[in-house]
C-alpha cells in the first residue's frame, strides 16, 4: 500500500543536542495514529517536519511520495495546540473556518457563496453550527477544539494532523474530541496526532508510536503499553493495569509502591447498596 | 458661524494639509490594525527612525526623497523580518536595533554635513502647512495602492496576522505576505513624514487601532472603524490646530489619544456593568 507519509531516517537539531535521531515512519491511506512520548521527545518537532515548517537535517520526508519542495499545496489539515492560539484575536468561528480555504477562495475579502455553503455544511458536521457568528474567546474548549478541527476539515485533507488535542480540555471533552476523530477515521480520514494522554489513546487510537528522539516502539496499543517499553519511552518506571479489557497507565511516584498509595475505601458516607 | 469654520479652506495650504491629513490618518488608522494585532507596535516608531535615517542619505547622494527614503525603509522592514524568522531575536529587540542603526546614520551625516540641518526639522517634527499639490497625488496614490493591496490580499493578511506558522502549513506564503506588509508599511510611513514627522507617526499607527481594538471584537469593523478614527481625527486635528494654533500632528495625535481615554472609560464602564448583571443573575 503506498504510504501518504513517510520518514526516511530523519533526524533534526534545533542548535546542539538532537531532538531527533534516525527516525523511520511510514503512515498508510485511513490510518490514525498516535504520537507519545515525554516532554522533549521531538513529537511537535516530528509533526512540524511532517507539516513542512521544518526541514530534516537529515534524511527526508515524503508526503504523497513526494519531497515536501516539491509538493506545491500539501493537502494536510492541522490543528495547533489550543494554547498557542489567540484568543483575543477579533475573529468569529466562521472567520477562523474560512482561513483553511485560504488557497480555494476567491479574490475578494469576503467568503463567496461556494465558501458560505462549505463552511455551513462544516459546522454542521460538527455540530457548532449555531456558533458561526460567535467571537472565538466566548466558547469552551470542546467547541474550540471543533472549531479548529472544522478549519482543517474545510481545506479537504489527505491527512488531519493534530497536536495535543486533548491537553488543556476536560475529560469528558477530550472523550468527544476522541470519538469524533475515531468518527472522522471511520469516514476514511487519515489521522496523526499527539498526546500525553495514554489512557485515552489507549481507548481511542488504534496504533500507538512511542517516541523519545527515536522510534521505542510502534504498533496496536495492547502491544505497545507494556510496562518495558513505556518505562523506555519515558526513562520511568510506568505501571499498566489491565481492566475489564481497558488499558491504564500511570507512572510510579518516586519511593512509593503503588500499593502504599491506595488507601482503604471509605464508604461511610455513602449509603449501603442494600440500603438503596 | 459656518463661514468662520470653513474659512480656513479658502488657504490652497490648507485644503491641502487637510487633504493630506485625512488621508494620512486613514492610512495609517489601516495598516495599524495588522501592526497592532501582531503585536508590533514598536516598528511604526523604530521604522519611521529608520526612514528618517534614508532620507538623510537620499539627500546627501542627490537620489529622489520617495525612491531613496522608500527603498532605506523597505531594506529595514525586510532585514527586521528577516532577522526576527532567522534567529532567536525578538522583533522587540531587532526594531531596536536596525532601525536606530539607521537613525544614526542619519544623525551622523546631518552632524558631518551640518549646511542641510533645517531641511530635515520637517521629516522629524511635521509640516503640513508646506505640502503641495504634487505631495497630495503622491499620498492619494501611496493611500490606493495600499488599500488595494489590503483589501486583495485580506485573507492572507488576516490568517499571518492570526497565526503566521499555521498560515504556511494551509498554503498562505508567509515570506511573500510579510515582505509585501513591509513594502506597504515603508511606502505609508514615507507620506506621511511630512505630515506627522517621525516623532508623531507610531502615535498616529497605533492610537486609532488600539481605540477600535477598544469598542469592537470584530476584524472587519475593527478595520473600518480604524480608518475612520485615523481619518477624521486627520480632518479635525487641522482644524482644531488652525484655530487653537498649535502645530498640527501634535494636535491630530493628542485628539487621538483624547478619542483612546474615552473609548477606555466607554469600555471599562461597559465590562462594569456585564459585570454587575452577570452577578445579579447568578
Amino acid at each position: 500500500m503506498q504510504s501518504i507519509v513517510e520518514l526516511h531516517q530523519v533526524s533534526f537539531s534545533y542548535s546542539g543536542a538532537p531532538v531527533l535521531e534516525e527516525v523511520s515512519l511510514h503512515f498508510h491511506p485511513g490510518q490514525f495514529a498516535a504520537l507519545v512520548g515525554p516532554s522533549g521527545a521531538g513529537k511537535t518537532t516530528l509533526l512540524k517536519l511532517i507539516l513542512g515548517t521544518l526541514t530534516p537535517i537529515h534524511g527526508q520526508v515524503q508526503i504523497n511520495s513526494r519531497a515536501h519542495a516539491a509538493t506545491k499545496a500539501p493537502r494536510i489539515g492541522y490543528v495547533p495546540q489550543l494554547e498557542t492560539v489567540d484568543w483575543n484575536f477579533p475573529v468569529t468561528v466562521e472567520q477562523v473556518v474560512w482561513m483553511g480555504r485560504v488557497k480555494r477562495a476567491g479574490p475578494w475579502p469576503w467568503p463567496s457563496a461556494e465558501d458560505r455553503r462549505r463552511i455551513a455544511t462544516v459546522l454542521e458536521q460538527l455540530e457548532i453550527a449555531e456558533l458561526a457568528r460567535q467571537h472565538i474567546r466566548n466558547l469552551s474548549g470542546g467547541q474550540q477544539q471543533r472549531v479548529f478541527l472544522a478549519r482543517a476539515l474545510i481545506a479537504e485533507p489527505d491527512l488531519l494532523v493534530l497536536d495535543e488535542p486533548t491537553t488543556g480540555v476536560d475529560m469528558r471533552t477530550a472523550e468527544n474530541v476522541l470519538h469524533l476523530l475515531g468518527e472522522l477515521n471511520r469516514q476514511g480520514m487519515t489521522i496523526l496526532m499527539t498526546t500525553h494522554d495514554l489512557n485515552a489513546a489507549a481507548a481511542h487510537v488504534p496504533w500507538v508510536i512511542c517516541l523519545n528522539r527515536r522510534v521505542i516502539a510502534q504498533g496496536p496499543p495492547e502491544a505497545v503499553f507494556t510496562e518495558p517499553i513505556l518505562n523506555a519511552t519515558y526513562e520511568g518506571d510506568m505501571l499498566v493495569i489491565h481492566q475489564d479489557g481497558m488499558i491504564f497507565v500511570q507512572q510510579r511516584p518516586h519511593g512509593h509502591s503503588y500499593r502504599d498509595l491506595v488507601p482503604e475505601p471509605v464508604l461511610g458516607g455513602l449509603p449501603r447498596h442494600d440500603e438503596v | 458661524m459656518i463661514d468662520v469654520l470653513l474659512q480656513p479652506f479658502q488657504f490652497e495650504f490648507f485644503r491641502n494639509g487637510t487633504l493630506a491629513a485625512v488621508m494620512v490618518g486613514g492610512l495609517c488608522g489601516l495598516i495599524g490594525v495588522y501592526i497592532v494585532l501582531r503585536g508590533m507596535s514598536y516598528i511604526g516608531h523604530g521604522l519611521s527612525h529608520a526612514i528618517f535615517g534614508g532620507a538623510v542619505v537620499s539627500y546627501v547622494m542627490a537620489w529622489n526623497f520617495y525612491l531613496g527614503a522608500g527603498i532605506w525603509g523597505f531594506i529595514a522592514a525586510v532585514l527586521i523580518n528577516q532577522t526576527v524568522r532567522r534567529t532567536k531575536i525578538n522583533a522587540d529587540a531587532a526594531i531596536g536595533v536596525i532601525t536606530t542603526a539607521s537613525f544614526a546614520i542619519g544623525i551622523a551625516l546631518i552632524s558631518r554635513y551640518r549646511s542641510f540641518t533645517r531641511s530635515f526639522d520637517a521629516a522629524l517634527f511635521g509640516n503640513i502647512l508646506g505640502v503641495t499639490v504634487q505631495d497630495v497625488l503622491v499620498i492619494a496614490g501611496v493611500t490606493l495602492l495600499v488599500s488595494l493591496m489590503i483589501f486583495f490580499c485580506y485573507k492572507q493578511l488576516l490568517f499571518t496576522a492570526f497565526d503566521s506558522t499555521v498560515a504556511e502549513v494551509y498554503g498562505v506564503p508567509t515570506a511573500w505576505v510579510e515582505t509585501l506588509f513591509a513594502l506597504i508599511l515603508a511606502a505609508a510611513l514615507i507620506v506621511s513624514m511630512q505630515i506627522l514627522g517621525v516623532t508623531l507617526i507610531a502615535a498616529a499607527i497605533v492610537i486609532p487601532a488600539i481605540t477600535a481594538r477598544l469598542l469592537t471584537d470584530s476584524f472587519n469593523r475593527l478595520i473600518l472603524l480604524s480608518t475612520l478614527l485615523g481619518a477624521a481625527t486627520g480632518f479635525f486635528g487641522m482644524c482644531v490646530s488652525y484655530y487653537a494654533d498649535v502645530a498640527s500632528g501634535a494636535t491630530i495625535v493628542l485628539l487621538q489619544a483624547a478619542l483612546f481615554c474615552v473609548a477606555l472609560l466607554w469600555s471599562s464602564l461597559q465590562r462594569r456593568t456585564e459585570r454587575r448583571l452577570a452577578h445579579t443573575h447568578v
